[in-house]
This record gives structure tokens, sequence and C-alpha cells, in this order.
């Protein structure tokens, strides 16, 4: 038998039929919806008079673009209420799970299903976002797909795709200290470019990344796109099984048994051959911070800007209109440049760890009065867990308020916009410009290094605290 | 859904030469608030196109009368970024129905297809003359045809052949989507799930 990839043991056992000279029509597992990339996909469905053929596989939840503060009240924009009233009308009339505002099972959809037990080692996962990518942290095909694709996938739990190659990405030593998933991630991208992936399913091995929790292996994956991959994921071991046990759909009783024997076939074999190859040494990476208007724009937080010296002219032009909109200098150090606003959340860096992260990193001291900060828990759970863990007193003493659940400033598409000419240090997941408001500027980085920021109004660090 | 089958296109092409355009670019967030699929192309390139004020912004290709066509040509690693099928609907709706790239981001690439919008790919070096050509003359004529898969710069008759796979060529030459086609697989896919 050849060897396969954990890849081609999942993709492989849900293709219905391979379509000659063309895709395959892959069975979903679990399809999550939201209310932007949703609504066109049912009226779709409304015109052919369909309904949906298995609403109990598909889970929804209004995300994007939902305020973050009094989200008892109704939601004042005329649109983003219209697109929220639509996902909840959709979901009752085909008797869909919908998580509403306000209630228990409520956040960002990448972390409220891997939250409820929805993500399981050898599932597909699809969902109309592009960062759906983060549920292949527990050894599941997660990605991201359009909303014609949400049709088909709502109309017949299938989907018709390409197979895609793959890569495998090892990470080899330990992590050090103040060095986390983001810094990884952010560093990969930044060796492979935001190309680098394309047309590639990532999977990810080594000691760096079997050490890394599940939060900060969904962090992981979470930012493989943002090399151009499909997704990414991680073969599933201890750590996830421990994660997934007792959660509200994790199997129970003998089917749990019955899981745990099937996800321990999920791992690539020995000798499974990858498209492509990259191996990366653990030592080599510092906290990182983006200097550009893409994610591969990333260097050392000690590092200096990139010089245009050995560029060709296309490239120098490129990078010369990304620092005009940063208002960035060639070869400058990115240490002790003013921040404005600091933004912790989004499906990047919006759970648990993170927050915790943060807070013991803020304890007995206190933001700088320059910094506007945003932290915007991913979920309701999230929200829960930091109350419950003592972090909102530490947070408060140190001069952070906590506002509530959603996808809020990483896409802007609420009212938690970034002004326009304002540094926002993000840990978030997209540093394009205008992405975090018209003129905003991103830097992305860690929750570490976002903490460092906000206490210090520059950019700084966060290894001098530690 | 439905749109306009593909065949031949002969037009002159709108040149952005940028590179990495990301769909934030192509249709910034703030506009993904419709919840049907019409007028996205106002707000094509929204930030780019246009000022504040919502006057046009001087330079822009969009902008200028001396471009028009129904080709987009754009730098590499076009689409990058979010999964947003509105940034497709923007460059469709805006009157484009081909857009010639060296590279595409993967998910922009289905759902441009998906839409009747043609991806094509051509080497680094023939999009270059692409640019060169349309820079010598904004009005140059561009022929993107599907059948023989070629993309041909008329003014030099130089030609380069694109990949693209014959079941999204069938669907493409015909107007038609994988919804009817999956929707007629249902007892297939209930009976995989039964065996599963």
């Amino acid at each position: 038998m050849t060897a396969k990839t954990l890849f081609d043991k999942i993709w492989d056992s849900h293709i219905v039929k391979s379509v000659k000279g063309g895709p395959d029509v892959l069975y979903i597992d679990r399809h999550l919806i939201h209310e932007v990339t949703s609504p066109v996909a049912f009226l779709g469905l409304k015109q052919r008079g369909l309904k949906v053929f298995r609403p109990d596989q598909t889970t929804a939840t209004p995300d994007h673009n939902v305020p973050t503060e009094n989200q008892h009240l109704t939601i004042l924009d005329e649109l983003s209420r219209h697109q929220v009233e639509m996902l909840r009308k959709n979901c009752n009339e085909h008797g869909i799970k919908y998580h509403d505002l306000q209630t228990e099972g409520h956040g960002i959809v990448h972390i409220i299903g891997p939250e409820m037990g929805l993500t399981q080692p050898g599932m597909t996962i699809v969902c109309g976002d592009s960062h759906t990518s983060t549920h292949g942290a527990f050894g599941a095909i997660a990605f991201g797909i359009g909303t014609s694709e949400v049709e088909m996938v709502l109309a017949s739990q299938c989907i018709m795709q390409p197979k895609p190659k793959k890569m495998r990405i090892t990470v080899t030593g330990q992590l050090r200290k103040g060095v986390t998933a983001k810094d990884i991630a952010l560093y990969i991208i930044s060796q492979i470019s935001t190309s680098g992936g394309t047309g590639h399913f990532i999977e990810y091995e080594g000691s760096a990344i079997t050490g890394l929790s599940m939060e900060g292996r969904m962090t992981l994956c979470n930012l493989s796109i943002e090399s151009g991959a499909r997704g990414g994921m991680i073969a599933p071991d201890e750590t996830t099984v421990n994660y997934i046990k007792g959660r509200e759909y994790a199997p129970k009783g003998s089917d749990w048994e019955k899981a745990l024997v099937s996800w321990s076939e999920l791992k690539s074999d020995e000798g499974a051959q990858f498209d492509m190859e990259y191996t990366f040494n653990a030592d080599d990476i510092e906290p990182m911070i983006t200097y550009g208007t893409n994610p591969g724009m990333g260097i050392g937080i000690t590092g200096s800007i990139p010089t245009t010296e050995n560029m060709t002219d296309n490239d120098k032009n490129n990078f010369t209109k990304s620092l005009n909109y940063m208002g960035y200098s060639e070869g400058e150090t990115m240490l002790g440049k003013k921040v404005d606003y600091v933004f912790l959340g989004s499906c990047t860096n919006g759970r648990i760890e993170d927050f915790r992260a943060f807070a013991y990193f803020v304890k007995g001291k206190k933001k700088s009065p320059e910094v506007t900060a945003w932290l915007v828990p991913g979920s309701r759970q999230v929200e829960k867990q930091i109350r419950e863990e003592g972090l909102t007193e530490i947070l408060e003493a140190a001069g952070f308020q906590l506002r509530q659940p959603g996808c809020s400033a990483c896409l802007a598409m609420n009212d938690d916009k970034i002004p326009e000419g304002k540094y926002a240090v993000s840990t978030t997941n997209r540093n394009f410009e205008g992405r975090q408001g018209p003129g905003a500027r991103t830097l992305l980085a860690s929750p570490l290094t976002a903490a460092a920021a906000a206490l210090t109004g520059v950019i700084t660090d966060p290894r001098k605290f530690l | 859904m439905a749109y306009d089958k593909f065949s031949k296109i002969i037009s002159p092409a709108v040149p952005l030469q940028a590179e990495n355009v990301d769909t934030d670019q192509i249709i910034p967030a703030r506009f993904l608030k419709a919840t049907e699929r019409k007028g996205f192309g106002d707000n094509l390139f929204r930030d780019w196109r246009y000022n504040k004020d919502g006057s046009p912004k001087a330079g822009f290709p969009l902008n200028e009368d001396k471009y028009s066509g129904k080709i987009l040509v754009a730098g590499k690693n076009f689409g990058s970024g979010s999964s947003r099928e509105h940034a497709a609907w923007a460059i469709y709706d805006y009157g484009f129905r081909v857009v010639v790239s060296s590279f595409f981001a993967d998910i922009f690439k289905n759902n441009a297809i998906n839409n009747g919008l043609l991806p094509i790919v051509v080497s680094p070096d023939f999009l270059q003359k692409i640019f060169i050509s349309i820079d010598k003359d904004p009005q140059a004529k561009f022929m993107a045809d599907l059948d023989k898969q070629q993309f041909t710069i008329l003014d030099t008759n130089e030609s380069e052949y694109f990949e693209i796979n014959a079941y999204k060529k069938h669907c493409l030459k015909n107007g038609l989507d994988d919804i009817d086609y999956l929707v007629a697989m249902k007892k297939e896919i209930a009976d995989f799930e039964k065996a599963k």
C-alpha cells in the first residue's frame, strides 16, 4: 500500500465521486455559516426551490458585522441589522442551529466550533470565510469557500474541488521565551511569502508544533491562508484528545472509544510524499512584527525594515508603495515607533489563552495614556472564562476594559474602525491597506507584543518585561 | 447562479500593475453588507479609485478615459486574502469578463470561475508583454479564446496557452454552475452517507 499523508487520508475518504477532467465531489461533515457570506446563497436556494440538504450538519452565528458594545440593544447600523436578521430568518426557515447574539454559544464562528466540540479530527469542515483553516489544528481538512460554494454545500452537503497539492512545514527545536504560535506563523509567511503556499494544503510537524497548546495550534493553522495555502493541519495527539473530551458535541461513551481508535490513524505515513517541504528552526524565531501591507512583510521585532537595494524595479515599486502607506522608510528599526491603538481579539488571537497571556503580562502595570486599547473576546465562552479566572480585575486595574464578542476591528465591518493614519498593533491576521478602517495602519503581532505596546505606547520587545 | 455563456472575447484591456492586490482592495469590507448580489461594481477598488469626498482619484486606471474594455490585467498574486465572493461579483458587475495575471490566489480563482469571470494565468514574461502593449496603445486589443485556451496580443499576434480543467471549461461555455450537477447527485450522496 502506498504511504499516504494525513491530508490524503481525510480527502480520499470524503470523495463521493471524481469528475473526469475536473474536480472531486467532496463530502462535507460540518458547515459553519455567518451573516455576511450566506444571504446570497440562501437566496440562490430559494430561486431554485431547494431546501437545505443536511441542516443538522450546519451551524450559524453572526460575527463579522456585530457591534461589540450594547449587544442587548437593536443594532444601529441598518444594513448590519438587516444581515443579522436575514441569517436568523434563514436559519429558522431551514431548521439550522443558530447561536444568536447574547446567547451562550455566540462568538466568532472559528472560536465557537472548537469550543463546542463541533470541530473533530478527520472531518471536512468549510465556511464562507478564509480563516476556516483554523479548524485544521484538530487534524481536520478545513478551508474557506465563496458564496457559490456555500450554496453548493447547503444544497447538497458537497462541494466540487480539485485536490490541492501537499506541503509539509517542519519546525524543529523549542520556542524561546516570549515567542508564540503567532510568531511562528508570521515568521513562516515572511520566509515563504503570501503566495508561497498557494495551491497547497500545509501539514505542520516538528517539536515546536507538537509543543503548542490547542489554542496555539489554532492560531498557526488560522494563518495558513495568509501564506496563500487553502489550509493547514496538525495530526491529532493527546493534546487534541484532551481538548475535545467532554465538550458538548464531542462523541460520548462507546462512540468516544471508537473515535479514539480512528483518530489514532490520522497521521502521515512514514515515507508519504509531499509536493513541497520546508524546515525551520524555532531558535531562529523571535517575536515578530509586520511593517508593511501584507502579512509576509514581517521581521523580528529587533530587526530593521529591509532596503530596496537588491530589488527589481517592479518589486521596488510595490515595496515603496507599501512603506509610503505605512509612513515608514526602508532600513528603519521598528522598536520605539509610535503606537496609537492596540487590538486584542479575532479568530487568530481571541481565545482564552490569548487573554491570559495579555492579562498576566500587564498585571500590576498601567496602560499608556497615549494608547486606545480594544480587547474583544472571541466568544461568550471566552468572555465567561475571563471573568471566572479573575482576569477582568487584572485588566481593569491596568486600565483595560473588555468589549463584547465579534470579529470587530479585524475587518472593521462594524463601528470598531482604526482612524485614518493611526497605527494599530493588532493580534489579527491581515495588515492590508484599509483593512482596519480607511487609511488605518496595521502592525500584526502576538498578544504579548500587543500588550508591551499597550503599556509603553511604542513598539516594544515583550521579552523586556518577561 | 446564472451568468453569460463564455466563448471568445476580443477587447482592449485595463492595466493594474500592482502586485498582491488583495480582496480588501478589490472590495473593502464595509461594502459587504448587502444581502443581494447587485451593485458591487460601483465600489470596485473603492479606496484606490475614489477620494474620501467621492471624487475620482486621478491616475487610477479605472478613472482614465484612455482605458476601457472587458479584460483586467493585474500584477501577480491577484485576489489574495478573504474568501469574499463579492470581489468576483464586483469585477463582473463593473463589466469585466476576464482577469489576466501571472498568479491568482486559490479562493478568488474558484469564485471567479463560479461567476462566469475567466481568470487567465499567463507567464510573467507574457504579462509584461501585455502591459507594454497597453502602454504603447491603450486601445490595443486582446483576445481571450476559451475553446483554444489561448490569450493573444492581437497587435503582435503573440499567443499563450492557458490551463483550465475540462469540467470548468464546459461549465463556462454553457453558463452552467455546480449546483445543478450536485443536486442531480443527491441519491449518490445519500448512499455515500450510509456507507460512511
